[in-house]
This record gives structure tokens, sequence and C-alpha cells, in this order.
């Protein structure tokens, strides 16, 4: 195996009953790129991270993410990776200092360990002054930062991310980027999927599922030519319209 | 007159979700609240729809008084939550029929306002809605919302976390529901539809930030915006923040949009800077301002 990719990916499939949801998919992601996973709803995303992040089993195909193999090893990438999604990120009954320290301990890290990251990490986020305030108090975009950071507690080679900006405001959105920017630049492999077409132009490359498939995979300058088009918006709307 | 709202304000414990919120949405607009999570949108939705009583002032739907003529007001206007409120264990076709039993009409009398967009939930009408899809659940909640003929309709963030091509699809079915004489009060997070209303109002912490159609709220963009683009992402986002003259700096697509302090401002001796941060390909060009570049200038 390429040691620069962390996600190798071929032919991976999900069927349930009579429904292909995940048809064959074959892609490479490598250490610390930006990879975009795009698709209209429906289009087969959340199944095909399922199988990636090792809590659902692939019906066929190959994938190893972080070096180890979906089929066999599916606890060791739980432990090699980090994820965040919107529906799920923290626990609002507890504090910030609290979820850092409950996250911190699944992963596996020491007491130190957990005192010295939550030190850094609530200084870095600058919630020092609702250390103590029960995460559910606090505003979505804040939230979704925390949560970032958490997903990062343990120093994964890789970040999942799903729709980790949904409706928040257009200034945390970016300062939420430029985190995701800071940590793929530290060798962080980021996968990320978004509806924010604007993001996937921020993306070091793009796939775009239809219908189970990868239909896509570019950069976004490359897949503007390709289907001629100015916006990643236009390119969303050419394909999966088509 | 649509909708008239005058100095409303309401506060939650020690939370102020709305401050003094007034404007008025003119009969057949597509009138847009445009803010993120938090802003009092859903706030504001609940207390147009009669849900929820105004600490001050007061507001008028379609001529009637939310606290005096609720009851009229209930009758007049469909409401799409932002949360998928219809009952999971109807099917697609019992929950149509329920709204319109409820309103004394039936899915026959009004067939004609819905038609375009319950022909594609048609062939899952024995289906139950909690096992739709998210952009099919979104279509019955907006058949329900319209059995009954409203003259006013509140959709509060019927397209988030929907994908792109649903949205646009979306979006031509409101434009089309307004060629019918439907006043539209639409809330989004996302920014590029704020384009597509005829008026928009922006909205942050409770407060109306600016009000007027979208291509008035971007001419009042006070500064020059520059395309920066170069080899680097991080490090070009992160050389444009600590130079000393910069205004703004926010990543849009495949640029940095950047505003400058300075009247006599000149992107050579910026590029220069870039360079000398071990950047290359430095790309600077002027471009125009977005309702997002507006937004968060306003929100700063």
């Amino acid at each position: 195996m390429n040691n620069n990719k962390v996600i190798q990916v071929e032919g991976l499939t999900k069927i349930f009953g009579d429904f292909t949801a995940v048809n064959a998919i074959t892609f490479d992601v490598e250490k610390g790129e930006i990879f975009g996973f795009l698709g209209a709803n429906g289009a087969g995303k959340t199944t095909a991270m399922k199988m990636l992040i090792g809590i659902s089993n692939p019906t066929s195909g190959k994938a190893q993410v972080a070096g180890f193999d979906v089929f066999t090893h599916a606890e060791d990438i739980k432990k090699n990776i980090g994820y965040m999604s919107q529906k799920f990120a923290l626990y609002d009954d507890l504090t910030v200092k609290e979820n850092i320290t409950f996250f911190g301990g699944i992963y596996g890290l020491s007491r130190k360990r957990i005192k010295e990251k939550s030190a850094v990490l609530i200084a870095e986020l600058g919630l020092e002054k609702v250390a103590n305030k029960l995460v559910g108090s606090l505003p979505l975009g804040w939230k979704q930062k925390l949560s970032f950071s958490v997903s990062l507690l343990h120093n994964p080679k890789i970040v999942f991310l799903d729709e980790p900006t949904g409706g928040v405001d257009p200034i945390t959105r970016r300062q939420f980027w430029e985190m995701i920017y800071k940590a793929a630049d530290q060798g962080t492999t980021v996968f990320v999927t978004t509806h924010y077409m604007d993001e996937a132009e921020y993306c070091n490359r793009v796939s775009i599922m239809v219908n189970g498939k990868i239909e896509a995979l570019d950069t976004p300058k490359k897949l503007k030519e390709q289907f001629k088009a100015n916006t990643m918006n236009d390119v969303f709307l050419k394909l999966a319209r088509g | 007159m649509g909708i008239s709202v005058t100095h409303i304000s309401k506060s939650y414990k020690n939370v102020k979700a709305l401050q003094d919120i007034s404007f008025e949405v003119k009969s057949g607009e597509i009138f847009g609240l445009i803010g993120p999570d938090g802003a009092g949108k859903t706030t504001l939705f609940r207390i147009l729809t009669t849900l929820l009583i105004a600490n001050e002032g007061s507001a008028t739907v379609a001529g009637f008084d939310v606290v005096e003529d609720y009851k009229k007001i209930r009758n007049s206007v469909g409401y799409m939550p932002g949360k998928f409120s219809l009952y999971q264990d109807l099917t697609v076709e019992e929950n149509l029929n329920f709204f319109a039993t409820i309103f004394g009409t039936t899915i026959e009398e009004n067939y004609d306002l819905i038609k375009e967009i319950y022909v594609q939930i048609e062939p899952f009408k024995n289906r139950r809605a909690g096992k739709l899809s998210g952009g099919m659940k979104q279509k019955l909640a907006l058949c329900c919302a319209l059995i009954h003929k409203p003259k006013v309709l509140f959709l509060d963030e019927p397209t988030t976390g929907v994908d792109p091509v649903s949205r646009k699809e979306f979006w031509d079915m409101l434009k089309r529901l307004q060629q019918k004489n439907i006043t539209i009060l639409v809330s989004t997070p996302y920014m590029d539809e704020a384009a597509l209303c005829d008026r928009i109002a922006l909205i942050q912490h409770g407060k109306i930030m600016e009000i007027d159609t979208p291509e008035a709220i971007v001419k009042h963009y006070p500064k020059q915006i520059y395309n920066v683009r170069a080899n680097n992402m991080y490090q070009l986002i992160t050389s444009l923040n600590s130079y000393e003259h910069k205004h703004s700096v926010y990543p849009f697509g495949e640029f940095v949009h950047y505003t400058d302090t300075r009247a006599d401002f000149n992107p050579n001796v910026l590029a220069q800077y870039l360079e000398s941060n071990n950047l290359s390909k430095v790309e600077i060009a002027k471009t125009v301002a977005t309702i997002e570049d507006t937004f968060m200038e306003l929100a700063k």
C-alpha cells in the first residue's frame, strides 16, 4: 500500500434488499488532502461514509482507511479517525470542559493529557468564559467549532466531517474552514460533505455522487473546465440533474 | 398589505430573541429573512403565525391582527416549520387529506394549486411520511401548507440541509406560487437564495441590519473588494490576516475576498508582501460584493 494514500477504496458497494445505495465506488485520498464528498440528498453519501468509518459492513468491494481494512479491522479504524456530524456533535447537558474530558476518555487519552489538551483547546477557541457552561447554551457556530476540535483530540490521521457547517453564520463558517485548513496543513486528512458549493471550492479535490456512483472526481478547477461551468454550483446542477 | 410588523420585541428569560423589529411585506411579494441559526427567524415566524405572543409591538397578517384575530389568521396562512411536522405514521395521501379536512376543504377543491408539486410525490402516496426522503418530505410539507389556498405562506428554512438541485427546484416552485398571488415570507441561511427574493431583511442577534432589494443591498457595500488567489490557501489566509492594512479577509470559493483600510490601496504592494511570505502564483483582481459580503460587513 502506498503510504501517502490514507483512504483507498475499490469497487465499494452497499446493497439494501433490492436497492443499491452505493454502487462500486473507487477513489483514493492522500495524506493532508481536503477531500470534498458531494452529492444530492439520497445519492448515497452517508451510506458510503458509514462504511468508511467502520460502522456499516460493505456488501462487496475493498476499502482501507488509515491503513486498516474496513472488513476486518473496523475497530482499529475507529481509533484512528475523528468524526463530526451536524446531527450529533457533543452532549448538550455536559459543560464544555466535561465534553472534552468525556471524549478524551473515550479516545483513551491519559488524565494528564486531557488536562493539557483542554487548556490548549479552550484557549485556542476563546472559550475561557464559557468553559463551565453547558454546551446546550452555546450558539451553534461555537458548538460546531468545539465539536471539530474534540474530533481532533486524539490526533487522528483522518477526520470525517458530515455537513459540519449547515445553518452556521457566514463568518463562523469561514472560521471553521480556517480550522480545516490548519488541520490539513498539519497533515490531518479531511474528508468533508457539504451542501454549500462555495465550500466545495475550498477542497483540494471533490467527488460528486449521483445515484450511488461517483460521477465526477477532480480538483474544483478541472471539474469546472470539464463541465464548462463558472462555479461548482453549476457543475453540481449539470451533473445531478443529468 | 401581506404582512406588517411594527416594533416587535420578544425575550425568553435573559435572551433577547427579537429586538424592535419592523418591516412590511407587500401582497404577492417574496420576502426573505436572511440570517444564521439563532438570529431570531423562527421566533418571528411563530409570532406571525399566532403561536407565540410578542412582549412588545404589533403585527398584522393578511390584514388581521396577530393577537385579536388569531383565528382568522390561522385560516388564511400556510406554515411550513423548519422541523418536519407532519404525521410520520400517516401516508402521504392521509397527511394531505387530514390537513384538507382540518381546514374544511378537500384535496380536489384546491388541487390546482398543489398539482405541480403533488405529481412528484404521487407515486409514493401510499408510503408513510416518515419513510420519505428529505426532498419528498419537503414537497409533502409544502402541499399540506397550501391545501387550504392560503393568502400568505410562511416557510421557515425550507431548504436547510437540502442539496443544490432540490433547492433550485424548490425556488422554482415558489416563483410559480407567487404568480398565483400568494405572499411568501421565507427564511434561509443560504445567502445565494437571497438573490431570488424580491426584497430581503438581513437579520442577526434578533435585530434587522438592513432591508432592501438584493440588488440595492450589494450596492451599499462600502469598499472595493479584491479577489486574491495564491498557491497555498491556508498560508494566504494567514498572511492576509496578519497584514497591517487589512480590513477584512474572507475565503470565497477559490479566492479570498480582501478589503484594505487605505483609500490609495495598491494591489502590487500587497502582491509583493504576499510573495515575501513565500507565496507564489499571486493574483489580485477587483470583484463585486455579494449578499454574503454585505452580511459579514454588517455583522462585523
